[in-house]
């Protein structure tokens, strides 16, 4: 196969020599690719806006020895712009990145559902279709859950007794009753407990009504459960911006600048 | 694997950016090569940026003294500060000759996943500059690329409330490239041209 084409989400990118990156892809066929994309640093290049990370790209690789070339791009979700210019977005879209780069490990294994979900939360994100955190947080537990980590936040997750109950464990898989709790597990408010299922399934009419205090409490729940099943933590998500969203002015109307030239 | 000597300087220069263990191997044989004086002259070169340059420890940017040339040079306006990733930049800016400003180097631009976030980079600095009402606009000249983008994103929240100008650089740069690599016109135009994000 030296020429194939994929649909692919970009992850990552490094410089690679003078003028060229290396990009991590996770394709819809192939998993997890890693490519060289030639001179796109320059001021000529076609590909150097399609190749950013958020970027959803119809891409055609080049198979090499080591690493493959990317030979064409086209775009299919231009995520990028969007989620660079809201900083919230932006640090919530770079732990999705992150968090995915980590679940699917090996290269070119195919991680289809990985490829779907990750590509339908960063269109959710970019087109700010729920707050930032939430869509990170259901982004993360159904990732986790197609890895095979899936959490209970109904039914005990150790002996499977209907719930709900009252103590969390990230140890033991989420909501666990009193005769399986950890001593020192937390006891979340029942609120958050509903959202957290609301999140795992999808249920984003129950997620977008839900409290400020009780998505924190949710967040912070899913990142200990993050940080415990992957074995080095996620650095994006002590950057993730948790500034609760307010109501944005409208940008000011286009002035014109002071001029820049002083004459000596 | 080569002896001793050889080796220790192949490991050294592969560890320099952009330098794979192919390159390393020619240049370390190129040195092996070339004449003593020349390669003197190398080792001097290197000898005094280390003991001579450092960091302008107003902008950041790299000097030779305490202040950088260009934050001391007061025929250069203190109310414009054009704010850029690395010192690369300023030098690929001063080539415009469209900016008669002063400068501040971030030392990179935010990067959640490479661990770096805004207090990795001397964004406290910045805002300690803006504190006595002396400049009048900011100008965000990061990489048009994402990392890039989002810096000035939160730079732009950040300097918004202060009652100072924030500016972006235009649209035309290459998106996805380096700064550096913009040739003077292209860079010079999105200098004048450039948009006001936030007062
Ligand atoms: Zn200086």
């Amino acid at each position: 196969m030296p020429l194939y084409r994929d649909d692919a989400i970009v992850l990552r990118t490094q410089k690679l020599g003078e003028a060229d990156r290396i990009v991590t892809l996770l394709t819809r066929e192939q998993g997890k690719v890693r490519a060289v994309a030639k001179g796109v640093r320059r001021t000529s290049s076609r590909f150097g806006a399609r190749l950013e990370p958020f970027m959803v790209v119809d891409v055609q690789l080049h198979t090499g020895r080591s690493l493959d070339t990317v030979t064409q791009v086209e775009t299919v979700g231009p995520y990028a712009r969007p989620i660079c210019e809201d900083y919230g977005l932006y640090t919530a879209g770079a732990a999705m990145l992150e968090a995915a780069d980590r679940l699917v490990e090996a290269e070119r294994e195919p991680a289809v559902q990985q490829y779907w979900l990750l590509a339908g939360a960063l269109r959710a994100l970019a087109q700010r279709a729920h707050a930032p955190a939430l869509v990170l947080d259901s982004y993360l537990l159904r990732a986790f859950a197609v890895a095979g980590w899936a959490p209970s936040f109904t039914d005990c997750a150790r002996c499977g007794e209907p719930g709900p109950h009252h103590s969390f464990s990230v140890a033991t898989g989420g909501a666990v009753c009193s005769r399986c709790r950890p001593p020192g597990s937390p006891a979340p408010a029942p609120e958050t407990f509903t959202l957290l299922a609301a999140l795992l399934t999808g249920d984003w009419d129950a997620a977008d009504s839900s409290d400020e205090r009780h998505r924190k409490e949710a967040s912070g729940l899913v990142a200990a459960y993050t940080q415990y099943h992957l074995e080095r933590t996620l650095r994006s998500l002590r950057h993730v911006d948790r500034t609760p969203v307010a109501t944005v002015a409208p940008p000011p109307a286009p002035t014109t600048p002071a001029p820049t030239r002083r004459e000596a | 694997m080569y002896e001793g000597a050889v080796q220790d300087l192949i490991d050294e220069l592969g560890r320099l950016p952009g330098v794979g263990p192919k390159s390393a191997q020619r240049i370390a044989f190129h040195l092996l090569a070339a004449d003593a004086t020349d390669v003197r002259r190398l080792v001097d070169a290197l000898t005094e940026v280390k003991a001579r340059v450092r960091f302008c420890e107003v902008c950041g940017n790299v000097a030779e003294s305490e202040r950088c040339r260009i934050c001391a040079d007061p025929r250069r306006s203190d109310e414009v500060v054009c704010v850029v990733e690395e010192p690369k930049d300023v030098v690929a800016i001063e080539r415009t000759r469209e900016f008669r400003g002063k400068y501040h180097v971030l030392g990179g631009a935010i990067n959640p996943i490479e661990n770096v976030g805004p207090d990795d980079l001397r964004v406290k600095e910045l805002m300690s500059r803006l504190a006595d009402g002396v400049v009048q606009e900011v100008i965000l000249a990061t990489d048009p690329n994402v990392e890039g983008e989002a810096t000035a994103t939160y730079l732009a929240r950040l300097i918004g409330p202060m009652g100072v100008t924030v500016s972006r650089l235009a649209s035309g740069l290459p998106v996805g490239g380096d700064l550096e690599y913009a040739d003077e016109v292209t860079l010079g135009r999105a200098f004048e041209g450039r948009r006001v994000v936030g007062r």
